[in-house]
């Protein structure tokens, strides 16, 4: 190929990339630009200010929810990594055909309609006559998150060799102390990804929460969504932008931080 | 002899400002088992993906038939690679990979199958037709990706390290099968790899190549007993390189010792290289030697024994002998004068790094 | 007994059987709160008000209101799923060609977006195509007409592209990275063109990561309820709008939990397509 024309496509893939690049962002941006904009008009710029971002933190609907959705997606996360790191170190050690069924399980919440999950909760929750609120969120989260969890550690426990285990053992060392030496610090990356992950699946859940909440809890995004039916006002635009900030310091975080060397 | 097939007309290339190869030339001709061989990053499958297309040389042309080809993507090219790790299509089964070229040039249904009969045969796998890519163990899948190539009938075969990932006794065996290929077919073969012996097996012509540059060219047996620099007398199999002074014609001195030797030309009192392999040297009663020295290490290798002498001026000498020296002995060494190889020294302080940098 | 149990625990055997019990929690966890609650949908499917069995539930699909509400969630749904495709595979191409490695910052750029909370992603959608939206506002001042955006099914469309995109990228981009640039070589060089290795070599090779990313915006697109509330107004009704009122304002669970059976089944299609195709889980996103 000659180098014009390895020039044109070049160029011609540079546009695509910015083409698709505008469509990802541009929502973003509008929304970050919008909440500094002192006009109501979402046309219009009308000066700088922060006062969306004064109103939204002097609101107590705001906060609680903020203060909700932070609790619930942390103790979710840390819950779920937990049951998920053991289950996947449980079942990495079965044979293939449990192995195949209970990765399957693991699956349906991963590959059913968050409408189908988020149902079938509530109908569970009311079978077993758990009363909705903080805590029917907390469960349903942690069930949606323990999938991610597996899914994070099982490749790395795949990539640990059972002969640094087995070294450790035939150095002296008892299962569980080799287990915490040698083990888990090999998995620790994977481990810490699915906890990042899981909070972030659930910072972002709505349909599921939507179902399983009850009346009288809010997190963001029931709160999202029932304010922007009845009209969109600029604090909110100001919480999409620190949530956005947030979500991207952590993506950030995780995705760059622990680069353990791997090739 | 032949007529050039390939030539490469002064052709360099770089990668992100690295110089791979600088103004390399080479010809081919028609009908010969050209091995392009050195250690890795010498530029030798970069060489190989511009004469296939994949890669464009920043200046220079290939000519191929006396026509500029450096322009044509690789489906316009007459001639067929076979890759590193096979590249085989894993979606297809073993007919389907071999049929794959014919189907694109819209050859006929009963003319593919054919082909794929005679290829199948050729590379000793009948019956195979059917079977997925995944059935076949290494060495299966390579002569299938050679047999993928040879069907579309190219004037030339290029093999990137073809025989790169198998296991030894299958890559001797995997030898002597493209050998007897090459001959069947009368096609070109260029062939890159970075294993000595593989090139000394099989070439008619060794390329030895080292950073960029071609170091020499020629015949397995010229390449292994004229080496030209003491890269490639230092590549190509094992050897002993010692400073020595051309007294004049035909008479060296190597650690204040004469020898007598068949080159000429390198004038009086010249400082040179000398090459002188494990096997040619001669262990003799010390007061028949032409130089004196110790035996200090023995090891038995099976075909020969392998034996370190060292003379008084410290340097140690790697001997290959059925013979048997013990460790300790002080033995005399003797050299015929064809086996000495008498070569220029580095001009520079350059070219020694490029000679010897391995 | 015992001492031959406990001779037993100290072999390899018994290790991995202590690993195992590992799994308990979670299969405890996911019994109670994965397979119950879907038994339960089952359940509340195939009966009425009065635990009687009946197929109602099953057959209301068949109402005009329940197939129109249907037939638009599939073309909707298969139209954005058509769009995703057709724009995500040159970029995943692009991508493996630029993208150094899986953790490339550009890749991370294209991934970012669906981190984004997805009701706040939506939201900025209907700042943008609103009456007196961004787009119309920018179009007022080119004094073009204003265009009726908002509140449409192409709305719709747009909002589930956005939306699912990112699902599309990343299996096909994952699946793409594990295409050797020799095999795509090989084909060059037996005479293939351009065109050619498209539809015989990257196509079905890449066939895993297309069907695993075709589920992954088919599925949520077919389902949702959102976009369709925020971007296409209370007048156009998918099937999730319609389930999502049995529960949350109808109160007819058993309606609800019938029609959510037809749209498992639908799920289960897909599932069964990606077991079929992505035989190693090599198109999976994460």
């Amino acid at each position: 190929m000659t180098r014009a024309k390895q020039l044109i496509r070049r160029v011609w893939q540079d546009f695509y990339l910015v083409f698709i690049m505008a469509f990802l962002y541009a929502p973003i941006v509008t929304m970050m630009v919008l909440s500094f904009n002192a006009s109501k008009s979402r046309t219009q710029w009308g000066g700088f200010t922060l006062s969306w971002y004064t109103q939204m933190f002097a609101s107590r609907n705001i906060i609680n929810a903020l203060h909700n959705t932070l609790l619930i997606a942390f103790l979710s996360a840390l819950i779920a990594t937990v049951i998920g790191t053991a289950a996947a170190i449980g079942i990495s050690s079965m044979k293939a055909v449990p192995k195949t069924m209970l990765m399957g399980i693991t699956n349906i919440p991963m590959l059913n309609a968050d409408i189908v999950t988020g149902i079938s909760l509530m109908l569970a929750f009311i079978a077993f006559g758990i009363s909705m609120g903080f805590q029917t969120i907390l469960i349903s989260h942690i069930t949606f998150n323990i999938p991610y969890v597996i899914l994070s550690v099982m490749p790395k426990l795949k990539q640990t060799s059972r002969s640094t285990y087995e070294a450790a053992m035939d150095l002296g060392a008892g299962p569980v102390y080799a287990f915490f030496k040698v083990v888990f610090p090999d998995i620790l990356p994977g481990v810490l990804s699915g906890f990042l992950l899981a909070f972030t699946m659930s910072l972002d859940d709505f349909i599921i929460t939507h179902f399983t909440r009850g009346a009288g809890i809010n997190t963001l995004s029931t709160l999202i969504y029932s304010e922007v039916r009845r009209g969109i006002r600029p604090s909110m635009y100001a919480l999409s932008t620190v949530i956005f900030v947030t979500v991207l310091v952590l993506l950030l975080v995780s995705n760059f931080a622990p680069r353990r060397k791997e090739a | 002899m032949t007529k050039p097939l390939i030539d490469l007309v002064n052709i360099s290339k770089s990668f992100d400002g690295t110089m791979v190869l600088d103004d390399l030339n080479l010809s081919v001709r028609e009908n010969t088992f050209v091995t392009l061989l050195g250690p890795s990053g010498c530029g030798k499958t970069t060489t190989l993906r511009i004469i296939g297309g994949f890669e464009t040389a920043d200046t220079g042309s290939v000519i191929f038939e006396g026509e500029d080809i450096s322009k044509l993507p690789p489906n316009k090219r007459q001639l067929n690679t076979v890759f590193q790790k096979y590249a085989l299509f894993s979606h297809m089964n073993i007919a389907e990979n071999i049929a794959f070229g014919l189907k694109i040039k819209g050859k006929t249904r009963s003319y593919i199958d054919d082909k794929i009969k005679y290829a199948l045969r050729l590379v000793n796998l009948d019956g195979y037709e059917k079977r997925s890519v995944d059935s076949l163990s290494g060495g299966q899948q390579q002569r299938i990706a050679i047999a993928r190539a040879i069907v579309n009938e190219p004037r030339v075969l290029l093999l990137d390290e073809p025989l790169g990932a198998l296991d030894l006794k299958l890559r001797q065996d995997m030898q002597y099968e493209l050998i007897r290929l090459k001959n069947e077919l009368g096609i070109t073969f260029i062939y890159v790899t970075h294993d000595q012996e593989e090139a000394l097996t099989m070439s008619d012509t060794i390329v030895v190549m080292n950073q960029g540059y071609i170091q020499q060219m020629g015949s397995p047996e010229q390449i292994y007993n004229e080496p030209e620099n003491a890269f490639v007398a230092d590549f190509i199999g094992e050897s002993n390189i010692v400073p020595g002074i051309m007294l004049r014609d035909e008479l060296v001195e190597i650690f204040g010792a004469r020898f007598v030797c068949v080159d000429k030309g390198f004038g009086t009192n010249t400082p040179v290289d000398v090459v002188i392999r494990p096997e040619d040297i001669d262990l003799v009663e010390p007061a028949a030697g032409t130089l004196r020295g110790v035996c200090t290490h023995l090891i038995f290798k099976g075909v020969h024994y392998e034996m370190e002498v060292t003379t008084p001026d410290g340097f140690e000498w790697l001997v290959h002998s059925t013979d048997l020296c013990p460790v300790g002995k002080e033995v005399g060494i003797h050299v015929d004068p064809y086996d000495i190889q008498i070569m220029n020294k580095p001009a520079s302080e350059d070219e020694e790094a490029v000679g010897v940098n391995e | 007994m015992n001492r031959e149990r406990k001779a037993f625990s100290l072999t390899g055997q018994g290790l991995s059987l202590g690993k195992k019990l590992l799994a308990g929690p979670y299969l405890v966890w996911m019994t109670g709160f994965i397979i119950i609650p879907l038994v339960l949908i089952v359940y509340y499917g195939l009966t009425d008000k009065n635990g009687a069995f009946t197929l109602a539930n099953i057959t209301a699909i068949a109402t005009p209101e329940h197939v129109k509400a249907l037939g638009l969630s599939l073309v909707l749904s298969f139209i954005s799923t058509v769009i995703c495709l057709v724009l995500a595979y040159p970029l995943a191409m692009i991508l493996r060609r630029r993208g150094v490695g899986q953790k490339s910052f550009i890749v991370f750029l294209f991934i970012l977006p669906m981190w984004m909370n997805f009701l706040l992603r939506t939201l900025a959608w209907q700042t943008l195509l609103e009456k007196n939206g961004v787009i119309n506002g920018i179009l007022g001042l080119l004094h073009l007409p204003a265009q009726n955006l908002i509140n449409t099914p192409g709305a719709i469309i747009f909002g589930m592209v956005y939306n699912f995109l990112p699902f599309m990228v990343l299996p096909v981009y994952n699946v793409l990275c594990k295409i050797d640039d020799n095999t795509v070589n090989a084909a060059r060089d037996l005479g293939a063109s351009p065109f050619q290795t498209l539809v015989y070599i990257w196509l079905p090779l890449s066939l895993p990561g297309i069907v695993s990313g075709i589920t992954m915006v088919f599925v949520p697109a077919l389902t949702t309820f959102v976009i369709s509330n925020l971007l296409g107004g209370s007048k156009i009704l998918l099937i999730g709008n319609v389930i999502e009122q049995e529960f949350m304002k109808g109160s007819n669970w058993h309606q609800g939990s019938g029609l959510s059976l037809v749209l498992m089944g639908f799920i289960l299609i897909s599932m069964a397509l990606i077991a079929k195709y992505d035989k190693n889980g090599e198109g999976s996103a994460f």
